[in-house]
């Protein structure tokens, strides 16, 4: 009798034991959908199109974003309240969270994937810290002049090298700080132009670009031959018109070279600028249904997707970059905040924040194939973002 | 009595108008709190601690003159991202706001 109720036990046990084990999965196809309003994310299957799990508990996530750890398994959140939280995708939990500034804008992960670096508006400047534990490992701020004050950061990119490129809204500045040793990090200063917004850095690593919103045109930095300096191109891009008051700022973050074109927002008018990008001179310009905040190219570079600033923001236009003109216009939503391509681009997610959906458009025929029902979201992050440079 | 069939819709549809307008002002506060929260918040951030734009606190506001504000909403402050509201938001609109960053804004009603 106590042998068939240990056999029992014993059987009980195990089943319980593998109840608990997650099935077996990759994580390459995963990814996070913001909701900014309740401070918590949704982890989402790009390949079935549905929700897998919720975290909850990361602070205020109003201009939240992330990056991956490059095994696709942990996601790292940088919240406006300074909190960095490290989310387990496959367990679909917070691993830590942390505090570690006042104010925060967003955040990269280094080439090695061994650091994450966050970049501060309060107080203004970078911070490294251990992809593993989160331990802080390097504190670079962002001092200028000289009665020692310190700028807003924005723009921070990743670069080759455990470097980061990153530019100083206050101080008008494009930086490279190189974290090789963190213990002591050797940074240097590049004179950038008026009130830097954002920035991005080419698929190659090798161009920073940083957006200006206090001049028409962005500051070019070539990473490969830094001693050249910035350059200003596009300068004058709005000359003789009128700029539009700008209720949103146009986002540079997620490169959108199309071949050998960079597409870019023009700040304050309704257009977005082409470049090429092997001479960086203005190609083209793109009408467009008002200011734009996302410009972002299919992974194939075939089409660029832009949505727009208050109060046009329930519309995304599809731009062909053969024409370089917009073929399609569409409302996925009201307020849409943010758009992410699957990592080859067959489809592209779209938050619409005050529709309280997500909406999976089919970028063949541009039409919705699903709608998920997420609150007030906004960041829409996939894993395969953890392998490429500057996301 | 011809007149009256035409009179009748006309103030069954003044007392719908009517009731529209009284609607609209009355889900004002509403949608002004979601655009300061929301859109505001974009720059200043959805708890209005600050971003890019200053905190938008009662503290952070302490010594900052009501008018300076309320002309800040409407026609922006040069030199800075701060844009004009004004064709978004009225006077009425923006000194109900400037009230409302002083005492302290309302959360968005869920």
């Amino acid at each position: 009798m106590a042998h068939r109720m240990l056999a029992l036990l014993c059987m009980m046990l195990f089943t319980l034991a593998v109840g608990a084990t997650p099935p077996l999965r990759g994580s390459g196809d995963l990814g996070l959908v913001i909701e900014r309003g309740s401070g918590s994310v949704r982890i989402v299957d790009t390949t079935r199109q549905l929700e897998i799990g919720r975290v909850t508990g990361l602070g205020d996530l109003s201009h939240a974003s992330a990056v991956f750890s490059r095994d696709q398994r942990y996601a790292y959140v940088f919240g406006r309240d300074g909190g960095l939280s490290k989310i387990d995708l496959l367990a679909g939990t917070l691993v830590k969270r942390i505090l570690q500034a006042g104010n925060a804008i967003g955040g990269a992960i280094s080439q090695d994937g061994r650091l994450v670096v966050a970049q501060n508006y309060e107080p203004g400047g970078i911070k490294a810290f251990d992809a593993e534990t989160l331990e802080q490992v390097a504190d670079v701020p962002a001092s200028y002049g000289s009665e020692g004050k310190r700028s807003k950061v924005v723009g921070l990119a990743d670069l080759p090298g455990q470097r980061f490129a990153y530019a100083l809204f206050d101080a008008g500045e494009i930086r490279v700080t190189d974290l090789s040793d963190p213990a002591q990090p050797k940074t240097a200063v590049y004179p950038a132009g008026k009130q830097p917004y954002d920035g991005l850095v080419t698929p190659d690593g090798r161009y920073y670009i940083a957006g200006l919103f206090g001049e028409d045109g962005l500051a070019l930095l070539d990473t490969w031959q830094p001693q050249l300096g910035v350059r200003k191109i596009l300068a004058g891009y709005g000359k003789g018109e009128t700029p539009l008051p700008v209720y949103k700022m146009p986002h540079l973050r997620g490169w959108s070279i199309a071949g050998n074109r960079a597409y870019l927002p023009a700040i304050g008018h309704h257009e977005v600028l082409v470049v090429d990008t092997r001479s960086w001179q203005e190609v083209g310009r793109i009408a467009v249904k008002s200011q734009p905040v996302f410009v972002m190219a299919r992974p194939d570079g075939r089409e660029v997707w832009v949505n727009f600033a208050f109060p046009d923001n329930s519309w995304v236009q599809v731009i062909d970059t053969l024409s370089d003109t917009v073929v399609e216009t569409l409302q996925p939503g009201k307020a849409v905040l943010h758009m992410e391509f699957t990592p080859r681009g067959e489809a592209i997610w779209i938050s619409s924040r005050d529709d309280n959906t997500v909406t999976v458009y089919d970028t063949a025929r541009h039409a919705p194939l699903k709608t998920l029902g997420v609150d007030s979201p906004s960041g829409v992050f996939f894993s395969a973002r953890a392998a490429r440079i500057g996301f | 009595m011809y007149p009256n069939k035409v009179i009748r819709p006309c103030v069954a549809g003044l007392a719908i108008f009517g009731i529209a307008i009284a609607d609209a002002r009355a889900d004002r506060p509403a949608e002004l709190i979601r655009l300061v929260r929301q859109d505001c918040g974009s720059c200043h951030g959805l708890t209005l601690q600050g971003g890019l734009g200053p905190a938008l606190t009662p503290a952070a506001l302490r010594d900052r003159p009501p008018e300076a504000l309320f002309v800040a909403i409407l026609h922006g402050r040069t030199g800075t991202p701060m844009p004009p509201f004004r064709g978004i938001l009225d006077e009425t609109d923006a000194r109900w706001i400037v009230a409302k960053l002083l005492a302290g804004f309302p959360q968005e009603a869920h």
